[in-house]
């Protein structure tokens, strides 16, 4: 009987313990980012899509047309294209399609360039209607960004 | 022609009790969501309108314009009358409840049974409509609702009575009038009468919160073992009547309870009475009743029969036969 | 209540519970044969998530497949990351700086902190209650910002690298996982009152579906469902790998085998994987993060090898044999959480639908890994 009534009671003060953390709570700020009306800067080391980086020496790309990085990709999403230099040694980049939609964003391709050509952009908001959308031509994006 | 001044007072109440359990039932719903959010430290709703405030209008569109569909193999009376059984009882219990001193629509003497008749009638809607929906989560959910309301209406109306052995009627207009002059002469603190009110209270509380299907008590709508019960087949603003329903309901519990325990619409230091006390204490009984949702978590349903049968019944007889003791001997 | 389940008539009916159910929690599909809200027979029906990883492992160079790993238990990642990067760096003899098995470990530790608090809540969620997700979340998003500031990924992180890891950590991580942990310890005691003492979730989990020692030796289940039931075995404690060795900790065992068993091991070990990663912290090594021979393209010698890790569910095994070529031959995928699963069918007989679903929140399922 003792058992039965502590039980009760020890359960009910339970019940009660229980309303006093949450209503702790619902006098208390807050915690979420207002997202798209608040934005969090981004760690550097965000891992995006990646992106061509600029030679600060002649405003081109660093990327010498290895294919390195198209060997690396696991899911195959990077097509890398050359031409021929012209009267010079190795090749010019003339296409550099990034095929978002199966990028697993890993990272195998950036670790595997000898050259720092690609680099990871810090953009994630990310939508679109249309699958085309996330075909990405680097090469053009490298240039429209001048 | 000329109406009798009866017919419109009467006229009058009725679309004003409508609008009353209407707006209540869109406004609980942004105050649900408001609340959980707070106490989960988000904000809710806040896009559509100031604090949100036009969401509950924005949902009730959404609902409206959702189309009603039947699935095959219903019981197509059944399906559609279920909602109708949930919402109907819940406004005629509206009738006889006294917001203020004259703020009544019918003063009837046996109030407190009407209300209790008609809230009965809140269990069969649910069973009518998940048994119609033929949809085998519904039925384990019709199952459930009306073990748990035979459970929990027994423990209720017993703390009822010895309430009404307290007050020695059945009129609410009387029982508040009773409890004039300061929360000492409310009745959840009559310890004259039985020193166990403040149990009975708690008794009569989780009661209404099994009754209403209120989280713990949830386990007809369950959605994480039952996907939404007896709801699962219904769209569009079927399920939005049986939600207006509940939340209904919720009102006229939290009314009930703020009449036989806290006094109606008297002031706590006998000064001002009138509907605003009435509000107040009520949506203050709305406001645990959320609270209590989003803290616990769910029972099981032969927990909460043990808990009626084991825990409830017998200290709400034991009540009962101390009030009966107590107004024999003083 | 067993009375009631062995009165078996010829009028069951047949529920699918899932595979799109709110307590399945993903696409898990269980046949249940159910005597009114007793079942009677339950079988789990898999495969709506399967990804072929074995395969894709095959046709892929070994480091094309290292983002796999993490994708099949998305919640624990790392650990699944730390079980493939040994096999192969046991089949290459690649040899790994200390400094990386620190940072492997506490990365590992605090992904599995992360874990148990994202079970935490979604556990309580399948009882119906629904704030205490929301608590763990505001507590788990701290383990993800730091992880991310370290990794550059929120959930599938891929941080580890054949011979060490991608990236060293910096001062602000650091201090940022000690603040952590100091705020964690203040906040465990809130749990606790807030749920674990909390009467409707006692009555909820206490004797509700037991788990015999028998039973998980039979199916196989490890990890915390097996320490539930009285089992001390921990692959950390047990078969040690990378430092796990030099640090202090306990692994927790209850012997009742119930649900609230499963619940107070996970919660023990939040507690321990904290202390884990304090003394990481403390002794942390200064050095290089990764092998200087560590080689650009692997080709393990020819053989058959195997390496376990303990993660958040349990013992996850790697076992791979190489023909010598950049790719392996066979790679086979030992996940914990299908094992665990496997007991549910038996287990949950003759129970009450809640409590079933009860007993199989406790097992803490991730069904991609259970399909891989």
């Amino acid at each position: 009987m003792i058992d039965y009534l502590k039980e009760i009671i020890s359960g009910t003060w339970s019940l009660f313990v229980g309303l006093g953390i949450t209503i702790k709570y619902f006098f208390q700020p807050v915690v979420t980012v207002q997202y798209p009306r608040q934005t969090l800067p981004m760690t550097p080391r965000f891992r995006g899509h990646i992106e061509l980086v600029r030679d600060e020496e002649t405003g081109g790309t660093k990327c010498v047309v290895c294919g390195m990085c198209q060997k690396a990709c696991p899911s195959g999403c990077i097509t890398v294209e050359g031409e021929k230099k012209e009267g010079g040694k190795g090749k010019v980049l003339s296409e550099y399609t990034l095929d978002f939609t199966k990028c697993s964003l890993c990272g195998l391709c950036v670790e595997s360039c000898n050259f720092g050509a690609i680099t990871f952009s810090k953009d994630y908001n990310l939508a679109g209607l249309r699958k085309e959308a996330y075909v990405f031509d680097l090469k053009k994006r490298l240039e429209e960004k001048k | 022609m000329s109406l009798h001044p009866e017919v419109i007072r009467l006229l009058i109440f009725l679309v004003g009790i409508i609008a009353f359990a209407a707006l209540n039932a869109a406004y609980l719903v942004w105050l649900e969501r408001k609340e959980a959010g707070h106490i989960q430290r988000r904000i809710g709703p806040k896009e559509v309108g100031p604090f949100g405030l036009l969401q509950p209008l924005a949902d009730g569109i959404k609902l409206m314009t959702k189309q009603l569909i039947v699935p095959a193999g219903v019981d197509p009376i059944l399906f559609k009358i279920a909602p109708i059984l949930v919402m109907v009882p819940a406004i005629m219990s509206f009738v006889t409840i006294p917001y203020g001193e004259n703020l009544v629509a019918r003063n009837i003497d046996i109030g407190l049974l009407m209300i209790f008749a008609f809230a009965s009638v809140n269990v069969l809607g649910l069973l009518l409509g998940a048994w119609g929906s033929r949809n085998k989560y519904a039925v384990i959910s019709a199952a459930r609702v009306v073990s748990q309301n035979v459970a929990y209406e027994i423990p209720m109306l017993i703390t009822v009575v010895t309430l009404v052995m307290i007050t020695g009627t059945m009129n609410l207009h009387e029982i508040v009038m009773q409890q004039q002059g300061g929360f000492w002469n409310w009745n959840i603190l009559n310890l004259a009468a039985s020193p166990l009110m403040p149990v009975a209270f708690l008794i009569f509380f989780v009661c209404m919160l099994a009754e209403t299907n209120r989280a713990p008590f949830d386990m007809a709508e369950a959605e994480s073992e039952l996907i939404a019960g007896a709801f699962t087949e219904y769209p569009g603003m079927g399920f939005g009547v049986f939600f207006m329903g509940e939340y209904a309901n919720i009102v006229i519990g939290a009314s009930v309870a703020t009449i036989l325990f806290l006094g109606g619409w008297q002031c706590p230091f006998g000064l001002f009475p009138g509907v605003h006390w009435f509000l107040l204490k009520m949506y203050f009984l709305i406001f645990t009743v959320i609270w209590i949702r989003w803290t616990y978590p769910r029972t099981t349903f032969y927990s909460l029969l043990n808990l009626s049968w084991k825990i409830l019944i017998p200290i709400s007889f034991f009540n009962l036969i101390l009030t009966s003791a107590m107004i024999k001997v003083f | 209540m067993s009375a009631f389940a062995q009165t078996q008539t010829n009028e069951t009916f047949v529920l699918n519970l899932g595979p799109q159910h709110p307590a399945t929690h993903g696409v898990l599909r269980v046949k249940l044969v159910m005597d009114g809200e007793y079942i009677v027979d339950a079988e789990p029906v898999l495969g709506y998530i399967h990804r072929m990883h074995e395969k894709m492992g095959e046709n892929r160079t070994w480091a094309q497949f290292m983002p796999n790993t993490g994708r099949m238990d998305y919640l624990h990642a790392l650990a699944y990351n730390h079980g493939y990067v040994s096999v192969v760096e046991r089949a290459a003899g690649i040899e790994v700086p200390e400094r990386a098995e620190y940072l492997r470990v506490i990365t590992t530790e605090l992904n599995r902190i992360s874990s148990h608090l994202l079970w935490f809540g979604a556990f309580v969620l399948d009882l119906g209650g629904f704030s205490p997700l929301l608590y763990a979340f505001d507590d788990r998003e701290q383990i993800l910002d730091l992880l991310e500031s370290v990794t550059g990924s929120r959930l599938t992180y891929c941080y580890f690298r054949f011979g060490g890891v991608y990236n060293d950590i910096d001062e602000n991580f650091a201090a940022g996982a000690r603040a952590f942990i100091k705020r964690l310890r203040e906040r465990m005691p809130m749990y606790h009152a807030l749920v674990t003492k909390n009467i409707i979730l006692m009555k909820r989990l206490q004797e509700i579906g037991p788990i015999s020692e028998e039973m998980c030796r039979k199916y196989g289940a490890t990890g915390p469902v097996a320490r539930g039931s009285g089992i001390n075995f921990d692959v950390r404690k047990h078969e040690p790998y990378s430092i796990y060795p030099e640090l202090r900790f306990d692994v927790p065992v209850y012997t009742e085998g119930d649900s609230m068993a499963r619940y107070m091991v996970r919660m023990d070990e939040i507690e321990q994987s904290m202390r884990i990663v304090e003394q990481a912290l403390d002794k942390l090594p200064e050095g290089p993060v990764m092998a200087a021979k560590a080689p650009k393209i692997i080709k393990p010698a020819k053989g058959d090898y195997y390496h376990a890790v303990e993660t958040a569910r349990g013992s996850f095994g790697v076992r791979v044999v190489s023909d010598g070529s950049n790719t392996p031959y066979r790679l086979k995928l030992r996940s914990p959480t299908f094992s665990n699963l496997s007991l549910f069918g038996e287990a949950c007989r003759g129970m009450l639908l809640p409590d079933a679903l009860a007993l199989m929140g406790s097992l803490d399922l991730v069904i991609p890994e259970i399909d891989r």
